[in-house]
C-alpha cells in the first residue's frame, strides 16, 4: 500500500530470498549467525545465561521481552559489541571473536540504540561513513563507493535530503539516514536496536516499512521493539525473552498467544485476529473502560 | 531528478593510482591559505627584533640563500624561537582537536583535563622543592623533562578515572576538571611554601614564554613532535568514525578502545611535549581546533587545520608579545587575549547566519 523505494540490491550476485522462508520458523536451514550457550553480563552479573539461538536468514527476526530481560543484550552480542563469558557466536561458521572487527563489518551491519552524528554533518557525508569497513588508509573512496552510496540513499528515500545537516531532520528522517548509512557498508544481515525509538506511530510505521523492502531484497534482519503489535505485525519471527531466556521462539501466529503474554510479560491481554493484517493483535486489558463481556465481535471477526 | 541530486550531494573522489580520497575543494584551500599564513607569520617574527630583517630576507635565508649575517641572526639567533612556536602551536593545536573529537565536546582540551596543569605541577616540584638544586643540577632539559612526564601521568590518571565500561565525553571533562583543580592546588601550594627566588622562576616558567630557546631544546621537541604527529596520520583514517560514537563505530570495523587509547596517548604527550617546552600556554589547544572547525567548515575538529590554526595563534601572540606593548609579555598572557575573542566572534557570526 505504501510506496516502496526501489529494491535495488547493494549486494552483488545474491538472489533474493523469498519471504516464505518465514516458514523455516526456529532456524532449521543454515543460520549464518547463532549463539551457543552464550552467558553475558556487565561485570559480575550475568544478564543472560546459557543461551542459544539462530537466526534463521532472510527473514525478520524481532526479540522481544519485558524491560531488563536481556533482549538488547542479546543483539549486542550477535553483533560483537559484547563479548560473551562463555559459549560462542557464530557467524558463517566462524567464532565472532576471532574475527577481525572489520571484517565482521563486512558481513554484518550494526544500528545501535539512538546514534548522534556531530552537528552540521550531512547525510550524504554520514550514509557514506558507511563504506569504512571497505576503505584503507590510501583508498578513502572509490567510484563503487559512491554509487553504492547514492543507491543506499535512494533505497531509503533520502535522495533528497542528501545535503541538509542531520541535524536539522525529523526523527523519523533520521532514523531513515542511518538506516541508509547501515546500508551503504553492503552486508546482507542487519542488527537493529530498537530502530523506533522516540518515533511518534506513523514514522514507526515508515521506519519499519522500510526494514521490510530490505528483507523483500534478501536481507536477514534482527531488531529489538518494545511495541508488541509492531513486532507481530512487521516480523516473520519472534524470539520472545524472559528472564535472561529464550520463553519462545517462532512465527507470530504461532507464538502470540494470551498465556505467552501473561508469562512473559505478566500481561493480562486478549489476542484477536488482526482486522487489517494476517497476524495476531494484541488488545491488552488492563483495568481502565474494560467493557464487560469479553472482545467486540466485529474486530475479532474479519479474518477468522 | 533525484539523480541529479545525489550527484550533486556525494562528494566526487580522486584517484591517483592507488591512492583515492574525497575532493572537497574547500578544506583543501582553507588548510593552504592556513599553511601559507603560518609560513608568513613564522618569517615575520623572525624579522622582528632589536636587528629587524625585511621579509625578503627572511625567506631567502630560510631557504638558504641569505646573507652571512641574516644568515646568523636568523639561522642561530631567532630560528629557535620562532621553531618552537612552530611546534608548540601545531602540538597544542593537534592535540586538542584530538582531545575535543574523543570526548565528543568543545570542551575537553588538555587545559581543561588537567594534562596542563599536571606538566605545570610537576614542574614547578622540580623547581622549588628540592631547593632549586635539583633544577640547576637537570638544568632546562631537566625541568621539560619532568613537565612532560607529569603531563603523561595526568593524562593516564584522568583516562583510569574516567574509564567505567568504555569512556563518556561528559564524565572525561568532570574527572579533568576536578584533577585539574588538584593540580593547581598542589602547585599553588609549592609556591606559597618555597623560596621567594625559585617561585619567580617558576612563575616565569608557569605563564608559559619562548624567550630564550635554544636549538637543543628544540630539536628534542621537534623530533617528539614529528614522532607523534606521524603516528597519529597513520591512524587517523580509523579515528574517523569515531565521531559517531563507540558503538557505530564498532559496526564500522574500528576497533575503537585500541584506536582510542593510541589517539588519547599522542594528544597527552603532544599537549606535554608543547608545555615541557614553553610552559603552560593557556587556550590555544581549546581555541585552535574550535576555530580551524569554523574555517574549514567541517562539523567535526579537523587535525591538520588545527595544528596550523594552533602555530599561527601561538607565533602570531608571541610577535605582539614583543612588539605591540611597551613591556614585553609572555607569549601566554596574549593567546587567551588575542584567541577568546576570537571564538567569540565565530561564534556569534554563527548566531546571526542561523537567525537571518
Amino acid at each position: 500500500m505504501r510506496r516502496k523505494p526501489s529494491k535495488v540490491d547493494l549486494v552483488a550476485g545474491r538472489e533474493a530470498t523469498g519471504r516464505d522462508a518465514a516458514g523455516a520458523g526456529t532456524g532449521a536451514t543454515a543460520a549464518r549467525l547463532a549463539a551457543r550457550g552464550v552467558a553475558v553480563g556487565y561485570g559480575g552479573r550475568m544478564v543472560i545465561d546459557d543461551l542459544d539461538v539462530a537466526i534463521p536468514p532472510g527473514v525478520i527476526t524481532t526479540i522481544i521481552g519485558p524491560n531488563g530481560c536481556g533482549k538488547s543484550t542479546l543483539l549486542r552480542t550477535l553483533s560483537r559489541l559484547l563479548r560473551p563469558a562463555k559459549g560462542t557466536v557464530v557467524l558463517d561458521g566462524d567464532d565472532i571473536v576471532k574475527l577481525k572487527t572489520r571484517d565482521v563489518a563486512k558481513k554484518l551491519g550494526l544500528l545501535p540504540q539512538a546514534p548522534v552524528a556531530p552537528d552540521g554533518l550531512t547525510v550524504a557525508d554520514l550514509v557514506a561513513r558507511g563504506r569504512h569497513p571497505h576503505q584503507g588508509w590510501l583508498r578513502q573512496w572509490s567510484s563503487d563507493d559512491a554509487s553504492v552510496v547514492e543507491r543506499a540513499l535512494a533505497m531509503t528515500g533520502v535522495s533528497d535530503l542528501a545535503g541538509r545537516p542531520v541535524d536539522a531532520l525529523s526523527g523519523g528522517q533520521r532514523q531513515r539516514v542511518w538506516i541508509s548509512m547501515t546500508l551503504a557498508q553492503g552486508t546482507d544481515l542487519l542488527l537493529l536496536d530498537e530502530p523506533t525509538t522516540y518515533l511518534d506511530l506513523a514514522h514507526a510505521i515508515d521506519v519499519l516499512d522500510l526494514v521490510d523492502d530490505l528483507h523483500e531484497s534478501g536481507r536477514t534482519v534482527v531488531m529489538v521493539l518494545h511495541d508488541l503489535n509492531l513486532a507481530t505485525r512487521y516480523s516473520d519471527n519472534l524470539i520472545v525473552m524472559r528472564a535472561g531466556s529464550i520463553l519462545a521462539q517462532g512465527h507470530p501466529r504461532d507464538v502470540i498467544t494470551a498465556e505467552l503474554l501473561h508469562e512473559a510479560f505478566g500481561l493480562r491481554a486478549q489476542v484477536i485476529d488482526d482486522p487489517v493484517g494476517d497476524r495476531p493483535l494484541i488488545v491488552p486489558i488492563g483495568r481502565a473502560h474494560v467493557r464487560p463481556g469479553g472482545p467486540d465481535p466485529a474486530a475479532s471477526g474479519e479474518n477468522s | 531528478m533525484n539523480g541529479t541530486d545525489v550527484q550533486r550531494s556525494v562528494a566526487p573522489g580522486v584517484r591517483l593510482g592507488h591512492v583515492s580520497f574525497v575532493w572537497r575543494p574547500w578544506p583543501v584551500l582553507v588548510t593552504l591559505l592556513l599553511a601559507a599564513a603560518t609560513f608568513l607569520v613564522f618569517c615575520l617574527s623572525i624579522g622582528v627584533g632589536d636587528f629587524p630583517i625585511a621579509l625578503p630576507r627572511v625567506i631567502a635565508t630560510i631557504l638558504g640563500r641569505g646573507e652571512r649575517v641574516d644568515q646568523f641572526v636568523i639561522m642561530d639567533l631567532r630560528m629557535p624561537r620562532a621553531l618552537a612556536g612552530l611546534i608548540v602551536g601545531i602540538a597544542l593545536g593537534a592535540s586538542g582537536a584530538i582531545t575535543q573529537s574523543i570526548a565528543r565536546n568543545p570542551l575537553a582540551s588538555p587545559d581543561v583535563l588537567g594534562i596542563t596543569q599536571g606538566a605545570g605541577a610537576v614542574a614547578v616540584f622540580l623547581l622549588t622543592v628540592s631547593g632549586g638544586t635539583a633544577a640547576a643540577i637537570a638544568g632546562s632539559a631537566g625541568v621539560s623533562a619532568a613537565a612532560l612526564a607529569g603531563g603523561l601521568g595526568t593524562g593516564l590518571l584522568v583516562y583510569f578515572l574516567a574509564w567505567r565500561r568504555g569512556i563518556d565525553g561528559f564524565r572525561l571533562i568532570l574527572i579533568g576538571i576536578a584533577v585539574s583543580a588538584a593540580m593547581q592546588a598542589i602547585t599553588n601550594w609549592l609556591l606559597v611554601t618555597a623560596d621567594i627566588k625559585d617561585v619567580a622562576r617558576s612563575q616565569a616558567w608557569l605563564v608559559g614564554s619562548l624567550d630564550g630557546r635554544s636549538w637543543d631544546e628544540v630539536g628534542v621537541a621537534l623530533g617528539c613532535t614529528v614522532v607523534l604527529i606521524a603516528v597519529v596520520a597513520g591512524v587517523a583514517f580509523q579515528f574517523r568514525p569515531m565521531h559517531f560514537g563507540d558503538e557505530v563505530a564498532a559496526g564500522l570495523g574500528v576497533r575503537y578502545s585500541a584506536v582510542r587509547a593510541v589517539m588519547l596517548l599522542c594528544a597527552v604527550l603532544l599537549a606535554g611535549v608543547a608545555v615541557s617546552a614553553a610552559g603552560p600556554v593557556p587556550f590555544v589547544a581549546l581555541v585552535a581546533p574550535q576555530v580551524a572547525m569554523r574555517l574549514v567548515r567541517c562539523p567535526t575538529p579537523p587535525l591538520v587545520a588545527s595544528g596550523l590554526v594552533g602555530a599561527s595563534l601561538l607565533i602570531g601572540s608571541d610577535l605582539v608579545a614583543r612588539t605591540a606593548l611597551p613591556v614585553t609579555l609572555p607569549v601566554g598572557v596574549v593567546t587567551a587575549a588575542i584567541g577568546g575573542p576570537f571564538l567569540v566572534y565565530l561564534l556569534v557570526r554563527a548566531n546571526l547566519r542561523r537567525v537571518a
